[in-house]
């Protein structure tokens, strides 16, 4: 079927629709990743989205049950170049185009991503609609240009209820402002008891659970929407380790007075190279992030720079320097993407360990 | 970490000769990394016995050698030069194996020389396969379980602990000749029993086998910093069962999930880091397809084949990076080079689909057993980068010089299913034009992966490719559809066939409705940063990236992939070409095939187009660019076959005219040339049915050379001394002769010499004769070689002036052309000419200071030879003497005859340098790695007509202390000659339990015209080289050899 890609200049792609036929709109954003369509396809970050892969062929190995990273995708839109006709893979469930189509999600191939890719390096992230029409551009533009996509989104995308994920170790609550299944698993694998909480929790609420830690989840939109939550942060990290990942990251910044801004297209992919400026060490990392913590507005609070991108210099990671705190702007939990940087984790758990010694002896 | 100041002086070690399995990409690493040390400020020496490279120039290192790499030749460098340290993880597994047996000397120790790079522990761990098996064991990391066996019963109780199935390879079989996958006890009975009888070693290992897995390949960065990287991950198209060099490979890695692919990774930067490796580091890995279970199959701790191809796939220069980690740099610190503006620390991400199809040489070894296995078989590969999976697959098709434009193969078409199914199975180099015809007869996905086990991910872009070929014949002329297929990579060449019109039609329908390629760039990042590499390649897209810039430019069309007659040799004068190009001024554009080669190197051009030689793909890239012109001179016969094409269009050839290379290769025209000149040429005659054959070597006398008029390189080409084997080869040639007329030319016995001349029109220049040591039955690619001229008189050698002279002008060359003489009686008769540069140009450059190429290419640009300096005539003689020797590749293949004949057999060649001919021999052999001790044993099995001239030379081998061992018959000649024969062999297998015994240090064998499989003559020669005894097959290869061992052996003389 043939569909459209319109974009907020007012350009328009001829495609092939695939997945559902719905209309949709949403922020166009490319990943680099190279594997893993299914980890950001079900990725909540990329909530009101509309996701290009520059890899030219996705759906290769099709969709199987065990890599989601949530049951309900939130993504607008997949945009490729082409999509494989023969998945193959053993865990395989079904096929792309059919996992698309169950969750409402349209998707557009033939397009020329690179030359979409090029569009949104040089002029930042877009608004765009995927429709059945290339009629009446004008309209279209002016309704896009309207949109603001990601309005709102953590409340829609993050629990409505709290629920327990149990383990036999430390109790840790995880925020859940958007959360990838994968934060989830690592926490699983080091077996803690894991209460997760809806975003809008308040400090209070966070504490009467006696966490051993808080983990701030990652998810999609305007950090800077975030002040209740950046405020429930302010409170809890006086009392208990707490660890941000993504927009848990972007909150903990907030919540400790620093400012946020919206990058020009973000960094979207898997080979990112950041540095730990403690051991000097590179891994590469999964990212996902529009916005990132702007450096300067660090200078005279308690954090500190602990990661940075080494292309760009983007502010990767931060350090409380008075509490026990900690957060980084990529994935940790990978999915899609390398475990190089896995063992933040561990490190938070050594955080917890060592907090609950000290609480111990002071108790003592 | 700032780069190391505790070192100066880095000796880089080359790879040495082309062969199979080790070819043009060392050139281009070594290139690279040599490039790279001296931008860091080091002094660089080089050493490397491979003339034929870009390395050995001397603007690429600050000392260059070309001399043998052996640990005497390298040892004696070591000590003038006395380097800080030495590079040995550029040159392959050739140089790799000379560092380790220099440190086994001492000699590393006892001057302080590092070895950079990677630390001999961790070569030793990588390479022995029981220390790196310890190592996977150390690190939890799982191998297939082997072992080593000497006996059945041992082959049997260990595959009982393991489990079938198993693999048997044979140690040291020629090609793994014997090896097999056995399912059960009864295979293993009888494989083990065969491999052990065809070992020299008689040992086996005995594998489990994975046969079947995915095999996945990654390369691997680390630092001294512990920084890790992965550059590239591949997937073969073919499982785990046939050698990664003979797979079809796409990159990226097309049907791994991140799970899989991230488990892979893991694994991958662990074993670098264990290995504690700076620099690269290829890592191959085989992975269940159902499950997660993975196998380390091997780790090469070096730069490698994959290393050339991952670069060329994402853009990203490993070998330079490599060279730059050796001296202390850290990836961290280090600009991509690419991007310019992001770090070296970063992995690539791929927007297109790369696909790698392996060069086989089985169009010129006709009888070689062609089943893909352990061994790898291929000469060289090409590289094809589309949109989609299927137009790189395509493309990749029709760059591999095979005469394929698409995957119709009418031998698969006719095939019976029976045959089909057979193919299918047991992988041939044709395998993928079978998978075609399979779906082309209605088989499914699931039949065909039943029979190849083929993931059916890839298989699928089989079929639809063949889909769309139904497609495409059932609407001729549908626009639409010619859109949707010039996506997929179809030719227009096949859509006219499909579409019964020409491909100029097609041509014309497309540009008509726009359907015009569109050129990307490879950036290493997906777009993601701003890039202005001027690498492109094409495809049918909506945006075109690549702008024509102001400057004229001119377009070099490159040789395609490394193959028998046309190996790195054109590469080199490519590069040469492109310099020379850009000095003058305008801006060079390469189009080339081949990922191992220099000139695919987007630095080395303004702009790189990595495309398939093809016309089509070679007029696209000229309506965009609009050059000046094309040269064609330079890239073989790959560019020079694309010129009356191009000129057919329009383009401009510049230098030789269209008209004026047809002279060249049309026998007609050229003999009228040579008439009108009166010069002399050996008789030929043409008839074109057997009787007239027959008929015309009658006129003409025996001995004829007898061959078809359209093959190349000598295919089908023989000599024949009488009417009962004219006989013979035209039954033998019965399908080759039918439909073409069989040239008969006289076989003039004498010293054959070539030479490569520069015209401009009005002067030739003639850097050099090269004076051939093998008489004129021997290729010419196949003969060693001395210059300057070691038996020509002043008069010969005014002769061949002469008539170059006079050949060049009259043929109205501007540029470069090769002609090769026989000298007869002190006449000079003209037997070829090649209108076009030759594979001897970058010896004879190299040995002459003439940049022959950089001339060229400037003379086409219309600066005359004077201009440049240079005088009409022979280029005075140097002092040096130069002797090239070849290389041949015999023990990769089996059933391949080792005897040498009209047609090339050589895959590389090696250079011998020094004050007297004798040494520069000498050099030759070493380097060639023809090592003959100083005393010993010599079996000469001749034919009985040679009986006569190889008389002097046992004599003279028995007067300098090396004992004879023949054949009942040559004994009784040599006795009753007063020669003393010390065994006497009566068959091949007492002369196969001498070889293995190491009691035979040179097999001579002239066996010349029982060249079938399994005749006696054959049988020895093949034995020789299972057991990598020195052969030689032409009387005066001996003689050269007897010239050295003669000089440095001292006279035994009585007193009278």
């Amino acid at each position: 079927m043939k569909r459209y890609l319109i974009l907020e200049d007012g350009t328009v792609y001829p495609g092939e629709g695939f997945g559902a036929d719905t209309l949709t709109v949403g922020e166009v954003v490319f990943t680099t990743g190279m594997v893993g369509y299914q980890e950001a396809i079900t990725d909540q970050s990329y909530a009101n989205q509309i996701l290009v892969f520059t890899n030219p062929l996705i759906g290769n190995y099709g969709i199987n049950s065990e890599d989601n990273e949530t049951l309900q995708p939130q993504i607008k839109g997949v945009i490729c170049h082409q999509v494989a006709r023969v998945p193959s893979n053993w865990r395989m469930t079904e096929a792309l185009p059919s996992f698309l189509t169950k969750h409402h999600i349209p998707g557009i191939q033939g397009i020329d991503t690179r030359e979409l890719v090029q569009k949104i390096r040089q002029h930042g992230t877009l608004r765009g609609t995927i429709t059945d029409s290339a009629a009446n551009v004008s309209k279209v533009v002016e309704e896009l240009k309207q949109a603001i996509p990601t309005k709102g989104i953590i409340s829609k995308v993050s629990t409505k209820q709290a629920y327990v994920n149990p383990g036999l170790q430390r109790n840790v609550v995880v925020i859940d402002f958007g959360m990838k299944t994968s934060i989830l698993r690592e926490l699983n694998k080091r077996d803690c008891n894991v209460t997760v909480l809806p975003a809008n929790v308040t400090a209070r609420q966070v504490m009467d659970l006696h966490p051993d830690g808080v983990l701030l989840s990652n998810g999609p939109g305007d950090p800077s929407e975030m002040t209740s939550a950046a405020a429930m942060v302010a409170k809890i990290e006086q009392q208990v380790p707490v660890f941000g990942i993504c927009m848990g990251h972007q909150v903990f910044a907030l919540a400790n007075g620093a400012k946020t801004y919206k990058m020009k297209f973000g960094h979207r992919g898997f080979n990112h190279p950041v540095r730990d400026l403690a051991t000097s060490k590179i891994a590469f990392t999964s990212q996902n992030h529009g916005f990132a913590v702007d450096p300067s507005s660090i200078v005279d609070s308690d954090l500190r720079i602990t990661h940075i991108e080494i292309n760009d210099g983007t502010v990767e990671g931060l350090v409380h320097i008075k509490y026990p705190a900690f957060s980084v702007q990529f994935h940790p939990d990978a999915a899609p993407g390398p475990h190089d940087a896995a063992a933040l984790f561990d490190k938070f758990m050594k955080m917890i360990d060592d907090h609950k010694e000290v609480q111990t002896y002071a108790e003592a | 970490m700032p780069k190391r100041n505790d070192i100066h002086k880095i000796l880089v070690i080359g790879s040495g000769p082309i062969i199979i399995g080790q070819a043009a990409e060392f050139d281009y690493s070594g290139t690279q990394a040599c490039l790279a040390l001296r931008e860091e400020g080091y002094e660089t020496v080089l050493v490397n016995s491979n003339p034929a490279t870009i390395m050995t120039d001397t603007e690429i290192a600050d000392h260059v050698y070309i001399e043998p790499l052996t640990v005497a030749a390298v040892s004696r460098i070591i000590r003038k030069e006395y380097p800080d340290a030495i590079l040995p993880t550029l040159g392959g597994q050739i140089g790799l194996n000379l560092a380790v047996a220099l440190s086994k000397t001492g000699i590393l120790d006892e001057l302080g020389i590092e070895l950079l790079g990677t630390k001999l522990a961790s070569i030793d761990e990588a390479e022995d396969r029981e220390k790196f098996k310890e190592l996977m064991n150390r690190l939890g990391e799982p191998v297939p379980a082997s072992q080593t066996v000497s006996t059945i019963d041992e082959a049997l109780a260990f595959a009982k602990q393991i489990g079938y199935p198993v693999i048997v390879r044979p140690a040291f079989t020629m090609g793994g000749t014997g090896g097999g996958i056995c399912a059960n006890e009864k295979e293993l009975q009888a494989i083990a029993k065969n491999g052990l009888e065809l070992s020299p070693a008689t040992q086996c290992l005995i594998e489990k086998s994975i046969a079947g897995y995915k095999e996945v390949e990654f390369e691997v960065m680390r630092d001294a910093a512990d920084n890790v990287m992965v550059v590239c991950c591949m997937e073969n198209f073919d499982p785990v069962g046939i050698h990664t060099g003979d797979s079809i490979v796409f990159a990226p890695n097309q049907t791994l999930t991140d799970r899989e692919y991230q488990l892979l990774r893991d694994c991958a930067l662990k074993l670098i880091r264990a290995l504690k490796i700076e620099g690269g580091c290829n890592v191959q890995l085989a992975l269940d397809p159902n499950s997660y279970h993975y196998d380390v199959i091997e780790v090469n701790p070096r730069v490698s084949r994959s290393s050339a191809l991952a670069s060329k796939a994402t853009g990203y220069p490993i070998a330079k990076m490599a060279a730059k980690i050796a001296v202390g740099l850290t990836l961290d610190e280090i600009k991509n080079p690419v991007t310019k503006t992001t770090y070296a620390e970063f992995e690539p991400a791929l927007d297109y689909v790369v696909c790698k199809i392996p060069r086989w040489p089985f169009d010129k070894f006709t009888h070689a057993d062609r089943q893909l296995g352990s061994q790898m078989k291929a000469t060289g590969e090409v590289m094809a980068i589309g949109r989609t999976a299927e137009e790189a697959l395509q493309k990749a098709v029709r760059s591999l010089e095979i005469d394929q434009h698409d995957l119709f193969s009418a031998e698969a078409h006719t095939a019976s299913d029976d045959q089909l199914q057979n193919k299918l199975i047991h992988a041939q180099d044709d395998r993928l034009f079978y998978l075609a015809e399979a779906f082309r007869r209605g088989y499914t996905l699931d039949q065909v992966h039943n029979f190849t086990k083929i993931n059916h991910y890839f298989l699928d872009i089989v079929k639809h490719l063949v889909e769309l070929e139904t497609a495409l014949k059932e609407k001729p002329s549908d626009v639409n559809t010619l859109a949707v297929a010039k996506k997929y990579g179809f030719s227009d060449t096949t859509i006219a066939t499909l579409w019964q019109t020409t491909a100029d039609d097609v041509r014309a329908i497309r540009k008509a409705k726009q359907i015009l390629p569109t050129y990307k760039m490879i950036d290493t990042c997906a777009a993601e940063f701003a890039s202005t590499t001027p690498y492109f390649y094409s495809s049918y897209d909506h945006e075109n990236e690549s702008q024509r810039t102001k400057k004229p430019s001119i377009l070099v069309i490159g040789s395609g992939p490394i193959r028998i007659g046309q190996g790195v040799e054109f590469d080199y004068a490519t590069v040469h070409s492109v310099k020379a190009i850009q000095r003058a001024g305008y801006e060079a554009i390469v189009m080339n095939s081949n990922p191992e080669t220099v000139s695919t190197d987007f630095s080395v051009s303004d702009k790189l187009y990595f495309e398939p030689l093809t016309l089509e793909d070679v007029l696209n890239v000229i309506d965009l660019e609009q050059p000046v012109g094309v040269i064609v001179q330079f890239g073989g016969q790959t560019a020079i076959n694309l010129a009356a094409g191009l000129a057919a269009h329009g383009v401009k050839i510049l230098g030789t005219t269209v008209k004026d290379l047809d002279a060249a290769e049309d026998r007609e025209a050229f003999d009228k040339v040579i008439n009108d000149l009166q010069l002399k040429q050996p008789r030929g005659l043409t008839a074109t049915n057997h009787q007239d054959v027959i008929k015309a070597a009658a006129e003409i006398g025996y001995p004829v050379l007898v061959r078809p008029s359209y093959v190349l390189g000598g295919k089908a080409m023989e000599i024949v001394y009488n009417q009962d084997e004219l006989g013979q080869y035209l039954k033998q040639n019965a399908t080759v002769t039918a439909d073409h007329p069989i040239l008969i030319d006289a076989y003039l016995e004498g010293k054959e010499c070539e030479v490569d001349a520069i015209c401009d029109g009005h002067d030739v220049l003639l850097p050099g004769i090269m004076e051939h040591i093998e008489h004129a039955g021997v290729h010419s690619g196949d003969s060693m070689a001395v210059y300057p001229p070691q038996h020509f008189d002043q008069q010969v050698k005014q002769q061949i002036v002469d008539a170059t002279k006079k050949l060049a002008v009259a043929l109205k060359c501007v540029g470069i052309m090769n002609i090769q003489f026989i000298v007869h009686d002190h006449e000079v008769y003209v037997l070829e000419v090649n209108p076009r540069a030759s594979r001897t140009v970058p010896f004879l450059s190299k040995i002459t200071g003439i940049e022959m190429a950089q001339v060229a290419t400037r003379v086409i640009l219309g600066q005359s030879l004077k201009e440049q300096g240079y005088q009409d005539g022979l280029y005075p003689e140097p002092a040096m003497i130069h002797v090239k020797a070849p290389v041949f590749s015999f023990n990769k293949l089996a059933d391949v005859d080792a005897y040498l004949g009209p047609e090339m057999k050589s895959t590389g060649e090696v250079m011998g340098s020094d004050r007297t001919y004798e040494k520069a021999l000498d050099k030759a052999f070493a380097g060639a790695h023809i090592q003959v001790p100083n005393y010993g044993r010599v079996l000469f099995t001749i034919e009985e007509n040679d009986q006569e001239v190889t008389l002097p030379i046992v004599r003279r081998f028995a007067k300098i202390g090396y004992q004879v061992l023949t054949t009942p018959a040559t004994a009784a000649f040599l006795k009753a000659h007063g020669i003393h024969v010390a065994t006497t062999v009566h068959n091949v297998d007492e002369i196969n339990q001498l070889l293995k015994a190491g009691k035979i240090d040179l097999v001579v064998n002239t066996m010349r015209h029982d060249y079938q499989q399994g005749s006696t003559g054959f049988q020895i020669r093949q034995d020789a080289i299972a057991q990598n005894v020195p052969l030689m097959t032409a009387l005066d290869t001996v003689r050269a050899l007897l010239q050295v061992k003669e000089s440095q052996s001292f006279a035994a003389v009585t007193i009278e």
